[in-house]
């Protein structure tokens, strides 16, 4: 019986974890916009930070079920280790992204410990915590981040000490996308894997996994400070394409908007993060194009209006619309309905 | 010192004022409302508005800083909240941000990005000396307001018919209802008493804490804080953590002004991990 399971259990996961025939579209066509859409490369470099920073936050509040209005933390930590580095002349950029990866990957490790405890009102607090407090610590130490005014006088070397950033921004697309995708294929392989599932009960229920003998605490932590590196890295692209570090990185509204992107494109699988920061970005450039200063209005009717529309349904049809274009007629254990993560 | 204390107290009183409307929402309704502030800022543009533009008298807009948004939180609670009572946090937290939003940029449209300016009535202007302490005369306006504010609100909670009904409504919702409670109605009336007192708070606060669109964000965190810290199952509880946080604020700006927010937030951290539950309640 259990190797039966267990054969069940391999066979849906490699069957989950082939890629599909629109997953390979949807690369080719990020790819192809490389040469196809040159004056928007630098709209599109956003997109693709965004769309790794909101896959960081997919993986802990989609697959793991950690609520956070701090996610900002790591990607303001990641952004300004890159934009110190660089500034004190260590310009290579992997080098940097490593770094910004460590650092947010260490608070990731510290702070994880705060979150496994209490209810989600705890946890959206502490967290909201996390991220206060380190915006007003780059706020005072203005002698190592330059405070208010922004980091100033960041330069990068060029890539692999081959490419030279351009004032288009085609070598910081080409060098954001590919990184985005190296780390989605990771981000990819974990969550198809036992690991991945074992969260995902983790999620839907914390009590039956921890009876089940699934290691609740260890798995949460090793998850939060993944996504914390993601979060770190995607900061760190984020400084090293634009060159410029401000507080802004570390802003409320940067959790916020990163929740929106992933709420819009549906939590709980990978491109929704990806789907969300395009939506997110056109959606803001139209309506920031349309009345610049009041955008923010709009981004919060739609939130409204997605949240009372049910976010779970359109995650759903979004998702079968996805499972339709990618050719899949697998029902996968995402369709079940989904236990409230509530404490119990 | 003893002025830096009496600030703190001011500031506290006007803290909990504008919270405590939260605790009910939060604690009550297990709702997580971070449009609170929004409420708040209604309340303040009200009194702003009708003072700037209709030279109407400060102590008049008072009441009307706290009906407009009492209403505004009636309206929204039955149209709006009550489909969410039962949802997850997470949904909870993205619609009341979504409102957030909404209300900065529709102040910003409305009224312009810069802080308004009320001009205090001459009676409560300037400093008076009581035994050697430098008091405010505005401070001590908000504290004897807010002072009986949160003794009539222990009193309501405590003697009144709705009192006891809305803590057996808050206690367990479903045998409320068995006993004819009506419950709905009850959490529908105690929103809207709290968006107003949110209202009134933030009338009162534009002279000391300033007010222009950005207000509901800014102080959201302070908000939840009293909340969290001080529990949801009293007024007490909130009361004293509102109290504490502005001593601690006030007493922070003045001393160590370099170390700024940052004494509170970690504070707010440590609480919240040692005691989930809140710093004056008892382990459940």
């Amino acid at each position: 019986m259990s190797t039966n399971i267990a054969d069940y259990v391999s066979a849906t996961l490699t069957r989950r974890g082939r890629w599909g025939v629109g997953e390979i579209l949807f690369w080719l066509i990020a790819a192809a916009t490389l040469y196809f859409l040159p004056e928007r490369h630098l709209i599109l470099n956003e997109i693709a930070i965004i769309g790794l920073f909101a896959i960081s936050l997919d993986l802990i509040l989609g697959y793991a079920g950690i609520v956070s209005l701090g996610h900002a933390a790591f990607f303001g930590l990641g952004a300004y280790t890159a934009g110190i580095l660089a500034r004190n002349g260590i310009a290579d950029p992997l080098l940097g992204l490593g770094a910004a990866a460590i650092t947010a990957a260490i608070l990731g490790f510290v702070t994880s410990f705060l979150v496994l405890r209490g209810s989600d009102l705890t946890k959206l607090m502490v967290t909201l915590g996390v991220a206060l407090v380190l915006g007003e610590i780059a706020n005072q130490a203005s002698w190592l981040t330059g405070g208010a005014d922004g980091l100033q006088g960041v330069t990068m070397g060029p890539i692999l000490g081959l490419f030279e950033f351009d004032i288009f921004g085609t070598t910081a697309y080409a060098y954001s996308l590919t990184v985005t995708f190296l780390l989605f294929i990771v981000a990819r392989r974990i969550v198809v894997s036992p690991y991945g599932l074992s969260l995902r009960s983790i999620r839907d229920n914390p009590l039956k996994a921890r009876a089940v003998g699934i290691p609740v605490n260890r798995r949460l932590i090793a998850i939060y400070t993944l996504a914390a590196a993601y979060a770190g890295v995607a900061g760190a692209l984020l400084a090293q394409t634009t060159q410029f570090v401000s507080l802004d990185v570390l802003a409320f509204h940067r959790s916020a908007d990163v929740m929106l992107v992933l709420v819009i494109g549906g939590v709980g699988y990978l491109y929704g993060g990806l789907i969300g920061a395009i939506v997110f970005k056109v959606l803001q450039d139209v309506i920031s194009a349309w009345t610049p200063q009041y955008w923010q209005f709009w981004i919060g009717l739609i939130l409204v209006i997605i949240v009372l529309a049910g976010r779970e349904r359109l995650t759903e049809r979004v998702r079968t619309l996805w499972k339709g274009v990618a050719g899949r007629t697998a029902k996968s254990p995402d369709t079940l309905p989904k236990t409230s993560a509530r404490e119990v | 010192m003893l002025t830096i204390l009496f600030d703190g107290i001011a500031y506290g009183m006007l803290l909990f004022v504008l919270a405590c409307g939260l605790a009910v929402t939060l604690g009550l309704m297990n709702f997580v409302n971070l449009a609170h502030g929004a409420f708040a800022m209604a309340g303040g543009y009200i009194t702003a508005v009708l003072m700037n533009r209709m030279g109407v008298p400060f102590l008049a807009t008072l009441p009307l800083a706290f009906i407009g948004p009492a209403i505004l939180g009636l309206v929204l609670e039955r149209t709006l909240y009550k489909r969410l009572y039962t949802r997850s946090h997470l949904d909870q937290v993205l619609f009341s941000i979504g409102l957030v939003f909404m209300a900065v940029a529709a102040i910003d449209y409305s009224f312009g990005s810069q802080q308004q300016l009320i001009q205090l009535p001459t009676w409560l202007q300037g400093r008076i000396d009581i035994l050697g302490v430098q008091v405010g005369l505005y401070r001590s306006f908000i504290i004897v307001i807010c002072g009986a504010l949160v003794v009539a609100l222990q009193l309501i909670l405590t003697k009144t018919r709705f009192g006891s009904r809305l803590r057996a409504a808050v206690d367990d919702p479903r045998v409320a209802r068995g006993l004819g409670i009506n419950v709905s109605l009850i959490f529908a009336t105690t929103f809207a008493f709290g968006s107003g007192l949110a209202g009134l708070g933030g009338a009162l606060g534009a002279e000391i804490l300033g007010l222009d669109p950005t207000f509901p964000l800014k102080f959201m965190i302070y908000f939840l804080i009293v909340v969290t810290v001080g529990g949801t199952t009293s007024i007490t509880g909130p009361f004293l953590a509102s109290l504490l946080l502005g001593i601690a604020d006030v007493a922070g700006k003045y001393y160590v002004p370099s170390v700024g927010a940052f004494v509170i937030y970690t504070l707010m951290i440590v609480v919240l991990v040692l005691r989930p539950q809140g710093l004056f309640e008892r382990a459940r």
